[in-house]
């Protein structure tokens, strides 16, 4: 294989490289993750990023530190990253971008530069929670194979770019139009693996809101999290938002591909949807699609010290695009709960900020928890839905704080 | 291919830690493992998940790697990685 001589060839490149410091760990990382998790997790600044959760850095995986869910929206240089093959053009590659639009059921193969994207399309905005689906799998128990997330495989952004839909429209969409296909630039290391394709059904990807992004938070896409150009499906989780996008299928057949049809399943109907995806559905399993409902309280920390006069519980709440009803916090470990102040609405497919003051409390341990309802009355789980790859973890989140 | 090795080039500067991946622990057949598993990904997959992998779940693992992933090793080595990961990375 190539890479045995990049990699030798490379010795010499990363010895004359700054020499790595001694590993800084993670200044928090739940206590449920698994042993070998909480090991081999480090913190690091990788370039243009704050020191991100760095779970594996071939392909990349890193999380965003909870404390980040204190904000409403996520900052580019905090966005959490996340890869599952280890080629990725890097920027000067990406450079001679451009789009390719087909399949057969397209009227008109068409090939786009971001030039043409800007110039011929009307733009579009959406603020919108990106999570992969694996969000929280470390924090399964019984523990199940994968990358072990925590918390931090998610953030919310303002995306700008383009329709989807009117992209498709100029290549023109063939009666018969089952499902669209999206490929990016991100490839295996070896030719015999599956690249990362997915697919959308068609009635989706003509929705008003999905976007061809190439801005993130009024800035151009971060690199590894997607430039120049990714997908935005909005409710839906993060396997779907193509990254470094470069290949538009307009397909009268179902996507064959490892990514759709074998991985990034879930069991048949345990999780809500309203668009459900029928060309990949089978008879015991359907593509993971749209998230469930559930929350994150940013601060305090698990294990923090606080004093009698007590603190204020922060954090986020989001669901699969009904918008967030409540959230609701208890500080004696789920007998009593309180309503928290909900911040302002970003839109119904965006983190909705949450708040509450405990007031004063005796000394001792205090048991926080949070509980998240949509608009569609849809609430977090009360004991684990389990499923084999570990997907749609929503437990209230459990946290103890020492009152002193 | 080539703009591939040159981003390879460019991940490997902009991720420092890959030079220094923690070395997995010592026992028969961890040459195997890192001449096998390393070369499309780190070897930290493995550190993180443990320990508490079955053998069984650590042998459909590697079924996966040559399956899916088309890694080509023979069912030998594929044994040998395998009684690695459970001996090393397994469930206590």
């Amino acid at each position: 294989m190539q890479r045995r001589a990049v990699l030798a060839g490379m010795g010499a490149v990363a010895a004359s490289a700054p020499v790595a410091h001694a590993a800084q760990k993670p200044g928090w990382m739940s206590p449920l993750l698994p042993e070998g998790t909480r090991d081999a997790a480090t913190l690091v600044r990788l370039p243009g990023k704050q020191p991100l959760i760095e779970l594996t850095n071939r392909p990349p995986n890193y999380e965003t530190p909870i404390d980040a869910y204190a904000n409403a929206v996520t900052p580019n240089d905090r966005f959490f990253i996340r890869y599952h093959l280890a080629e990725i053009p890097d920027m000067d590659a990406l450079k001679n971008w451009s789009l390719t639009i087909g399949g057969d059921a397209a009227e008109r193969p068409l090939k786009l530069t971001m030039a043409d994207l800007k110039k011929d399309f009307p733009q579009a905005e959406i603020t919108a929670v990106c999570q992969c689906s694996g969000a929280q799998r470390g924090l399964f128990e019984p523990h199940v194979a994968g990358v072990e997330w925590g918390y931090g495989a998610m953030g919310n952004a303002v995306w700008r770019g383009v329709r989807l839909k009117d992209v498709l429209a100029k290549a023109g969409v063939k009666a018969g139009a089952l499902e669209v296909w999206m490929g990016g630039a991100d490839g295996p290391v070896m030719p015999a693996t599956p690249p990362f394709r997915k697919s959308l059904p068609v009635a989706l990807a003509q929705r008003d809101d999905v976007l061809l992004a190439f801005s993130m938070n009024g800035q151009p896409l971060p690199h590894l999290n997607g430039f120049p150009l990714r997908v935005i499906v909005p409710g839906w989780t993060g396997t779907y938002w193509i990254k470094h996008l470069t290949t538009l299928e307009i397909s009268t057949k179902p996507l064959p591909n490892f990514w759709i049809q074998k991985a990034y399943r879930v069991p048949a109907g345990m999780f809500p949807v309203d668009l459900p995806f029928t060309s990949q559905n089978d008879n015991a399993t359907w593509p993971i699609t749209e998230m469930v409902v559930n929350s994150v309280v940013a601060t305090p920390l698990d294990g923090a010290k606080v004093t009698r006069a007590g603190f204020t519980v922060r954090g986020v709440a989001w669901d699969r695009g009904h918008g967030i009803k409540s959230v609701e916090v208890s500080f004696d470990g789920g007998t009593s709960w309180k309503p928290a102040v909900l911040d302002k609405d970003l839109g119904k497919y965006a983190f909705r900020g949450f708040s509450i003051a405990s007031g004063a409390l005796p000394p001792g341990p205090c048991k926080v928890m949070a509980r998240a309802v949509s608009n569609a009355g849809e609430t977090q789980a009360t004991t684990l839905l389990r499923n084999p790859a570990g997907y749609h973890r929503n437990l209230p989140q459990t946290l103890t704080v020492t009152v002193a | 291919m080539s703009y591939r090795i040159i981003a390879l080039a460019g991940l490997l500067l902009a991720t420092p830690a890959l030079a220094d991946d923690v070395p997995l622990k010592p026992g028969p057949g961890v040459e195997t493992v890192e001449a096998n598993c390393a070369a499309c990904h780190t070897t930290n997959y493995i550190r993180m998940n443990a320990p508490f992998l079955s053998p069984d779940t650590w042998k459909a693992e590697v079924t996966k790697m040559r399956v899916a992933f088309g890694l080509p090793i023979d069912d030998d080595v594929a044994k040998e990685i395998v009684a690695y990961l459970v001996a090393q990375y397994g469930a206590k």
